[in-house]
């Protein structure tokens, strides 16, 4: 592994390629392809949260000019296979369109396909649906209840998941511990909610039996999934990956879209185009987060070490189950978060209601599950009147203790959480941040400091689906490079997927131009369709710095390898004693050198010059194994979950408004350490996002339903986006430990920020009411809400 | 219905429903795919062009509305193919943006307001984009990319300029 700064081009702050086509307003987003003979939907909406469908009458909107179809859960039924659950739930069918039974309000019911969006939006309108209203529910403690209503009958309950783990002696540790406390936090429904919405364009060719595929997507396996929902061969699905997606975070899952729009494609010959407006996203694109309620027991001695954890986590999963329940099982990767706590019981539930389909956001899960854990510890430190950092510093796994294996199975790669902290605390000046709070104070602010210490898992894995699913037996989660040189000695490397945002034309060219030593603006990178691609599971987990970089350094090395081999001939000395740098080979003895062009000319031109049983030509492959991953859970439930663990430590400062509750985060100071950093601007940039996106699901975002089950929240009127008002400016204290498990010792970031972010707001405002004794336990913390609380405490003690 | 737009200083003629909104004309009728539907209820700001020199939401306007007017989309901003303006640059520089599907319109935005203030504080800055959601970046780059290229208009800095 090269030392950090012996990098030429890696960790520097080199520009990002992907900036200067959207600078220019040249992205190529789903929204900006189009056949000129494409027909357009527009989706009819179950009005009820549940609701048997008895009829539904088309024939006013069929007489539309310009209207061709209006398509029926009943007939789509027939024609596809229900879409894929994670958990072994085989009664939990989920369908594009509600079948029978609308499950929630504004699930789609039918499908009105005309020449025009504005058209099928007309059309839409005038499709008849008789109802018969059923009984529903939408808390999710009511949903696990045996008398709730099931959203699925045939499943006979709401029960997705409830499975209890136990890794270590809970028990004992508890009766041993000095003191014991308990609490409840909510985590409110929320999203990532990008500012692209879904979208997709599918093209059936009724000759070549190939349905071609565009879209809005971060999915892993989704040409697999259309293929087996549409009871066609995966060969027969053609995904474009050279769609710019305009953001995701995990969210842009629009696999029930696209089996819609590929079986109208089929059905009517003609391409299909969807694209969600803002409303169809935000009721029912099936794109919400995590609705997860934490009840807590910690044991605890009065030196402050934790000793052991019991948390039970109910998740409302929504009408349907999809992946959205695995979000329980990856934050058991790191369910200790950065501490050594000796033993902990785990108790996770998934349940179904009549809210909008869950799906994965970042972070899955894991920015719910350090919430908890962040509180826990604020709650142990407040019990014993400790300094909050102090007793993280207590608990914190010392650097010394790495790989350190956590009681649920996962071993942390490395780490040095005490440095970032002193790191943090020199650069903050922590004694004069809580001078300046008390002096915020003294002029009638509610101030407030929130800390949060937290772990971001990275280098996706998916060994959450064998945990949680006995029929499941994944242990690998690939991803793949191809690299190939041209005649002419130019070089093009290839991506296997959609990106959002992340950066992966850098990542992966500045990787390749690092291992080969040649500067990587002369590096072109494609990304062939899903038919041309290498095997390989989409940016999700915080993975695609570890694992597509890992796949492109590996095949740029075995590039390398050839290149020794062609000069070890030409030299007539051993591979060993062959030296590769920035394009040539060179044989230190003999002072013989051959140059990049020598080398693209033998292996394109003079097969007679290649060494015996070398194909021609001058490419290679690398298909990466994720690093730990291959082993099936252990029978008591532990399983290496994700390989690398990045660390961040949060201290923000916040002055409240005592009338008006809003809150500014005076403020904000991160230590980040993702070990080596191959983008600087980008793992700043996802940092950045990451805390407000963090800020809006503490202060802001929530999917909020009454008690008739209507979403309340559906537009960015209701549903509130952090703007650059509400947004702070943001210090980053950089720490770099490297991964001794990555190619570079490069780790994780694409989650980073939003994983500590709401635990360290919402600990600050916590902090600035202690004083009235109100303590918030719920999030999001809308101002409305401070403001109630404080009068309300204020008004009692007069 | 007939219009008659003129956009980056050319004149184009498109045929348009009375309920055709600007935005969809641009992208539709006239192949301006750079202003990007977000929300359609004027909240986030992706659809933002200048008129006038002014930004405005294309998605609600109709594109009946905005005959007689001077409109600038992204597609206007590049002196040449190929090239970038300076606050596209600066955007670049600073990678003030990841999806970049909200770009266009903060960089109008910041085109509009460094044009008439060509030396804001960081607080002009937050006040001009705040109508401009980013969902990526946290905004911090993108303030960063606006004071750069302040500077880089202002010929004070002459070091990156050179580079």
């Amino acid at each position: 592994m090269t030392a950090p700064a012996n990098f030429k081009f890696l960790s520097r702050q080199r520009r990002v390629r992907e900036d200067r086509r959207f600078v220019a307003g040249k992205g190529r987003y789903i929204a900006d392809i189009n056949r000129p003979d494409a027909l357009h939907v527009a989706l009819v909406h179950s009005p009820h949260p549940a609701a048997k469908i008895v009829s539904i009458d088309a024939d006013a909107a069929l007489a539309l000019p310009g209207v061709h179809y209006v398509l029926t859960g009943a007939d789509l039924a027939k024609a596809v296979e229900p879409m894929m659950n994670g958990l072994d739930t085989p009664h939990v069918r989920r369908f594009p369109l509600a079948v029978g039974q609308a499950r929630y309000a504004g699930e789609w019911v039918a499908a009105v396909v005309a020449d025009t969006r504005a058209l099928a939006e007309d059309a839409a309108e005038l499709v008849n649906v008789d109802y018969e209203p059923l009984p529903f529910v939408i808390d999710g403690e009511e949903a696990y209840t045996p008398q709730s209503a099931p959203v699925h009958a045939e499943h006979g309950s709401n029960i997705l998941l409830d499975r209890t783990f136990v890794w270590g002696e809970v028990e004992k540790h508890f009766s041993e511990s000095e003191h014991h406390l308990s609490f409840r936090v909510t985590w409110g429904r929320n999203s990532t909610v990008p500012i692209e919405t879904f979208g997709v364009l599918a093209a059936w060719d009724p000759w070549g039996e190939t349905l071609d595929v565009w879209a809005s997507i971060q999915m892993p396996k989704y040409a697999d999934q259309i293929a087996r929902a549409m009871r066609l061969p995966g060969n027969a699905v053609r995904v474009h990956y050279d769609v710019d997606v305009g953001g995701s975070y995990g969210v842009k899952r629009g696999i029930k879209h696209t089996v819609l729009v590929g079986h109208l494609s089929r059905l009517l010959n003609r391409p299909i185009r969807l694209i969600e407006d803002r409303l169809e996203n935000m009721r029912a694109g099936d794109a919400h987060g995590p609705d997860r309620i934490f009840d807590v027991e910690v044991a605890f001695n009065s030196d402050g070490i934790v000793r052991s954890m019991k948390m039970r986590a109910l998740d409302n999963a929504g009408a349907y189950a999809g992946r959205a329940p695995f979000q329980l099982g990856k934050p058991i990767g790191a369910i200790v978060g950065p501490y050594k706590i000796a033993s902990v019981q785990y108790r996770a539930i998934s349940v179904t209601s009549n809210k909008a389909a869950q799906e994965a956001v970042r972070g899955f899960g894991q920015a719910p599950t350090n919430y908890a854990i962040e509180t826990m510890m604020d709650r142990v430190a407040a019990h014993l009147g400790l300094d909050r950092i102090e007793l993280r510093r207590r608990n914190f796994i010392r650097a010394d203790e790495f790989p350190y294996l956590i009681p649920s199975g996962t071993k942390y790669d490395s780490g040095d959480y005490h440095t970032v902290v002193d790191k943090v605390l020199a650069h903050v000046g922590y004694e004069a941040l809580i001078a300046e709070r008390d002096a915020l104070r003294a002029r009638g602010m509610l101030a407030g400091i929130g800390v949060a210490a937290c772990l971001e898992p990275s280098g996706g894995n998916s060994s959450f689906e064998p945990l949680l699913n006995d029929k499941n037996t994944t242990t690998t989660w690939m991803e793949a490079c191809r690299i190939n040189v041209d005649a002419l000695g130019a070089i093009a490397a290839t991506i296997h997927t959609t990106s959002s945002g992340q950066g992966h034309e850098t990542l992966t060219s500045t990787v390749i131009g690092e291992t080969l030593g040649l500067d990587p603006e002369t590096i072109r990178i494609v990304r062939p369709d899903s038919l041309a691609s290498l095997p390989g599971n989409s940016p999700v987990g915080s993975r695609m710095a570890i694992m597509l970089g890992g796949a492109a350094h590996l095949a740029a090395n075995k590039l390398i390898d050839k290149c020794k081999a062609i000069g070890a001939l030409q030299f007539g000395c051993a591979v060993e004693d062959v030296e590769y740098a920035a394009g040539a080979v060179s044989h230190a003895a003999s002072g013989r050198k051959l140059a990049w062009a020598e080398l693209v000319n033998i292996a394109h031109r003079n097969f007679h010059l290649l060494p015996e049983g070398a194909q021609p030509g001058l490419e290679a492959s690398h298909v990466y194994q994720v690093p730990t991953a291959g082993d099936l859970p252990t029978t008591d439930g532990r399983i290496q979950m994700y390989p690398c663990h990045s660390f961040e430590f949060h201290v923000v400062l916040t002055a409240i408004d005592p009338i008006t509750g809003k809150v500014d985060l005076k403020r904000y100071v991160i230590g980040h350490d993702c070990g080596v950093v191959i983008n600087p601007h980008i793992v700043k940039g996802m940092t950045l996002g990451g805390i407000a996106h963090g800020l809006g699901a503490t202060l802001m975002e929530e999917f909020a339903y009454d008690d008739q089950g209507q979403m309340m929240s559906q537009t960015f009127m209701d549903y509130l986006l952090p703007s650059s008002h509400e947004v702070p400016q943001v210090e980053i204290v950089h720490h770099c430990t490297p991964s001794p498990l990555t190619v570079f010792g490069q780790k994780g970031s694409g989650e980073s920020g939003y994983l500590g972010s709401p635990a360290a707001i919402s600990g600050a405002i916590n902090d600035a009411v202690a004083p009235f004794g109100v303590r918030f336990e719920k999030l999001p913390i809308r101002m409305t809400k401070i403001s109630d609380a404080v009068a309300a405490a204020r008004s009692g003690k007069a | 219905m007939k219009v008659e737009l003129t956009i980056n200083g050319a004149t184009h003629v498109a045929d348009v429903e009375a309920r055709t909104t600007l935005l969809d004309c641009l992208r539709d009728k006239l192949g301006l795919t750079g202003a990007h539907a977000g929300c359609e209820h004027g909240v986030c700001g992706a659809c933002t062009i200048l008129v006038d020199g002014e930004p405005a939401r294309s998605c609600l306007m109709f594109a009946a509305q905005a005959d007689g007017y001077e409109i600038t989309t992204i597609e206007g901003l590049a002196p040449a193919p190929g090239e970038l303006s300076v606050v596209q640059d600066a955007f670049c520089e600073t990678h003030g943006m990841q999806c970049g599907y909200c770009t266009p319109a903060m960089i109008l935005t910041a085109h509009s307001l460094l044009s008439r203030n060509p030396s804001p504080t960081r607080e002009d800055i937050v006040e001009a984009i705040s109508g401009n959601v980013c969902r990526c970046t946290g905004y911090g780059q993108i303030i960063e990319a606006v004071e750069l290229a302040a500077r880089r208009l202002a010929g004070s800095n002459a070091a990156e300029d050179a580079r």
